[in-house]
């Protein structure tokens, strides 16, 4: 917000002083562990370290930046960003409209949160982010849905009994069961949807996607990037990692 | 497999109140399909529009008079409700709502032995209806309370004069020319309510089975099709449709409120601005 | 910030709030409000420049140009505004684009095709290398633009009511002396218009007031985003873990808002009143038999 004071009172200058080749980072923030802002105001969690870390094997500069969810792609093809990095799972449907690296992590599970673990899901809405392949997955598998504009508010909605439960990536639910004290509880039935989450290009950028995907083989490869996922603080131990399947080829 | 025209209005006409097509369009995203189903999500609009209106009417009339009664505690509350109400924005008062209506207790409420169900109250169809009736009965009360102020002193002392008082001149005299007064005020309240209907699902309150309003479908299809062009033009077109009907509908009862005068003093509805709330 | 707040998870009480509550993110909060100040500061003048044209223009005596002038203060009032909020900042975006990109790129191709607006590098606004600084004051300006569009047909709408307001017979008094019509509309017409707009663009201001959490659907991060992403249930990930504190957020805007609006009330009566001095209007005589 301080910068964008001073950007006012100095709209009239051009930007060309400050070029330099900068690529920029987009994500959400409010995905924790995957992305989120810390409270230093600053974008923190897995795809921080690991974007970094690519930006760095690359020899490019970054820059992050965050946007509301349901308008990520968007703002992706009108170049307000050039990468997506926010947990963004491959799927068909938008593949037709950007272009995604390799995966960089596993297909990961998505699981129901609810009140109770006899929940049933048919009994009323199940709530999801908008735009999410959870959100078409209840559309598409006859549950209600009821929609949210952030991961936050779709919790909220099963703490408060607006809705049965709450689809969503495993791993962003698993740390908000646990210290919920039994308040909340992962449902045994969990949905594979989504094939890995990769990042996402513009498709006229494949030179820049191309550094991205040899940067995430290169971790692969020597198995920095499986080390960062089983970090306790981002998806533990237990998570899925890569192992010899991220090797071949190397 | 593309559809017909006539077969997309059959399937998403209605989708906005949960009937036709349970999925909505993943593909060619059609002039027709956007025209369909916003115009289905105006729907909404016109539901939201129409009663908080009509409830509102009501309210405000009795607010307008609290606010003109001598005793303060009659006067105060309702002075603190038209601050309240015409003081925030109404992006505010619906997240506000939504999240204090959520923390009811769930399995109801029991008041000497009624049980009272609660669960219906943080929906959009209750809870946001509920929002813009207390929005516009505050603004409408304000147009109503100014009226009221400016009848024409001549006009009390003459109903005084042929002996009329109290509730007999209220009800014959002041509230047919509050009424008249403010009505010009009170048809541009009227446009910009249904225009503050659209702000239903941008705040707080959330979309159930992807069941929403004219501009919830029209920023549907602008995300997935990335290109405003065409379903925010629509939506602009059925909400000019919308204000003027409304205009010619308040229009006929502002000649009606004005039949008695002579046609050079009538007053004349002008459109004045009252955007956002 | 401060040393106390090193370790937050081991603090607690008082402490943990005062840490809590100076914390970069919440620093960044009460930056948030100076947006929206800056916003109304740059949009107020800039809605009455446009209003003022705009009004000017539908008086005009060349039929096209009026009814330009028309059609603009119309358009704005039959359509709800969020609909122009959400249209002109991805309209204005790719329009200056487009534009940029006839000019910059070879061939200057058609950009819109199939589901992407895709222009070369060149052509972006600002360019993709730009620093996030760039980036950010690039859509604050399209925030301030799309709010001065909009908000200067209301005005037009205003100032061209208050223009006809001003009594026919103080114009012709001075083309009577002499004036030329350019002379009647400079000296006479628009220092008399001021009284008759004022209730109506105090009016305005108000409503600008409560629009600013609009700022919020167009990207910028204002109050009301801070409020959401602050307020919302935060767990062990960060460092000052809480519950849903949403609502206190949410209440602490409203009272902001509410406060704003009084203390602007407050502030258009009193200008209201120093305008009237002198004026042939009913504030005007009131005035005057007060004094006298």
């Amino acid at each position: 917000m301080k910068k964008l004071l001073i950007a006012t009172a100095l709209a009239g200058f051009s930007g060309a002083a400050f070029a330099q080749d900068v690529v920029r980072l987009g994500t959400e923030g409010a995905y924790p562990p995957y992305n989120f802002i810390n409270d230093a105001g600053e974008v923190a969690g897995f795809e921080r370290e690991f974007g970094d870390e690519l930006c760095k094997r690359a020899g490019l500069t970054c820059e992050w930046v965050t946007n509301e969810w349901d308008s990520i792609i968007p703002n992706l093809q009108s170049g307000n960003y050039d990468v997506i990095i926010a947990g963004m799972s491959i799927t068909d449907e938008r593949e037709e409209v950007i272009d995604f690296s390799q995966g960089y992590l596993p297909p990961a599970s998505s699981a129901y949160l609810a009140a109770a673990a006899d929940a049933d899901l048919m009994s009323g809405p199940v709530a999801a982010q908008t735009s999410t392949i959870q959100a078409a997955f209840v559309a598409e598998n006859g549950m209600q849905l009821v929609e949210y504009a952030t991961p936050e508010e779709t919790v909220a909605a099963v703490k408060n009994g607006e809705a049965v439960a709450v689809l969503a990536d495993k791993d962003y639910l698993a740390p908000i069961a646990a210290e919920s004290g039994g308040a909340l509880v992962l449902l045994a039935k969990e949905e594979s949807i989504g094939g890995g989450v990769g990042l996402g290009f513009r498709d006229s950028d494949d030179d820049l996607r191309g550094k991205f995907d040899e940067a995430i083989k290169s971790m692969k490869c020597d198995g920095t990037l499986d080390a960062m996922i089983t970090k306790a603080e981002y998806f533990g131990p237990e998570a899925k990692t890569w192992g010899d399947a991220g090797k071949e080829g190397c | 497999m593309s559809m017909t025209c006539w077969e997309t209005v059959q399937a998403y006409g209605l989708r906005s109140i949960g009937i036709g097509e349970n999925l909505l369009p993943k593909s060619d995203f059609t002039i027709c399909q956007q025209f369909t189903l916003i115009g289905s999500g105006l729907i909404w609009n016109l539901y939201f529009g129409v009663l908080a209106l009509t409830f509102g009417f009501f309210l405000a009339n009795a607010i307008a008079l609290a606010r003109n009664a001598r005793n303060p505690m009659i006067r105060k509350p309702a002075e603190w409700f038209v601050f309240v109400f015409r003081g925030s924005p109404l992006f505010i008062q619906f997240f506000l709502a939504y999240e204090a209506l959520v923390l009811l207790p769930k399995g109801g409420i029991d008041i000497l032995g009624i049980h009272l169900n609660t669960s219906w109250t943080t929906r959009a169809w209750a809870g946001a209806l509920l929002v813009l009736f207390l929005n516009t009965a505050a603004y409408s009360a304000e147009i109503f309370h100014g009226a009221l102020k400016s009848i024409p002193k001549g006009d009390l002392e003459a109903a005084e004069a042929y002996g009329l008082t109290g509730w007999k001149k209220f009800i014959r005299i002041e509230w047919p020319t509050m009424l008249r007064l403010g009505w010009p005020a009170y048809t541009n309240e009227a446009i910009f309510l249904f225009h503050a209907t659209t702000l239903v699902y941008f705040s707080g309150f959330p979309a159930f089975a992807q069941k929403g309003d004219a501009l919830y479908y029209a920023n549907y299809f602008a995300d997935k099709t990335f290109n405003p062009f065409i379903p925010y033009p629509i939506v602009a077109f059925y909400f000019i449709l919308l204000t003027l009907i409304v205009t010619f509908i308040y229009g006929r009862v502002n000649r009606h409120l004005n039949r008695h005068l002579p046609a050079n003093t009538r007053s004349r509805i002008r459109l004045r601005p009252q955007l956002i709330r | 910030m401060f040393e106390v707040c090193a370790d937050p998870k081991a603090i607690e009480g008082l402490t943990w709030a005062a840490c809590y509550l100076t914390s970069a993110k919440h620093v960044d909060f009460y930056w948030s409000f100076l947006t929206v100040l800056l916003l109304l500061a740059i949009t107020a003048p800039a809605a009455l420049g446009m209003g003022f044209m705009g009004a000017t223009v539908a008086r005009s005596h060349v039929l096209p140009l009026s009814l330009l002038g028309r059609t603009y203060i119309w358009m704005v009032r039959g359509v709800p505004d969020i609909i122009f909020f959400l249209f002109f900042v991805i309209a204005l975006d790719q329009g200056l684009e487009y534009i940029k990109n006839l000019f910059v790129c070879d061939g200057g191709a058609w950009p819109w095709q199939g589901l992407e607006f895709r222009v070369c590098p060149e052509a972006k606004v600002p360019l993709a290398k730009s620093s996030a600084f760039w980036h950010q004051a690039y859509g604050f300006m399209l925030a301030v633009v799309t709010f001065a569009i909009v908000f200067g047909a209301f005005v037009a709408n205003v100032i061209y009511g208050a223009m006809n307001a001003v009594p026919r017979a103080q114009l012709e008094t001075a083309e009577a002396y002499g004036m030329s019509r350019a002379q009647v509309f400079r000296r006479i017409l628009v220092p008399q218009m001021w009284v008759y707009a004022l209730p109506g663009l105090g009016n305005l201001w108000m409503i600008l007031i409560k629009a600013t959490p609009l700022l919020f659907l167009l990207g910028v991060k204002d109050i009301v985003y801070y409020a959401r992403e602050l307020g919302g249930s935060k767990t062990q990930a960060y460092e000052y873990p809480h519950g849903d504190w949403r609502l206190w957020y949410f209440l602490g805007l409203l009272v902001f808002y509410l406060v704003f609006t009084r203390i602007s009330e407050i502030g258009i009566t009193r200008l209201t009143r120093k305008l009237s001095h002198g004026q042939a209007t009913a504030g005007g005589e009131a005035l005057r038999k007060a004094a006298a």
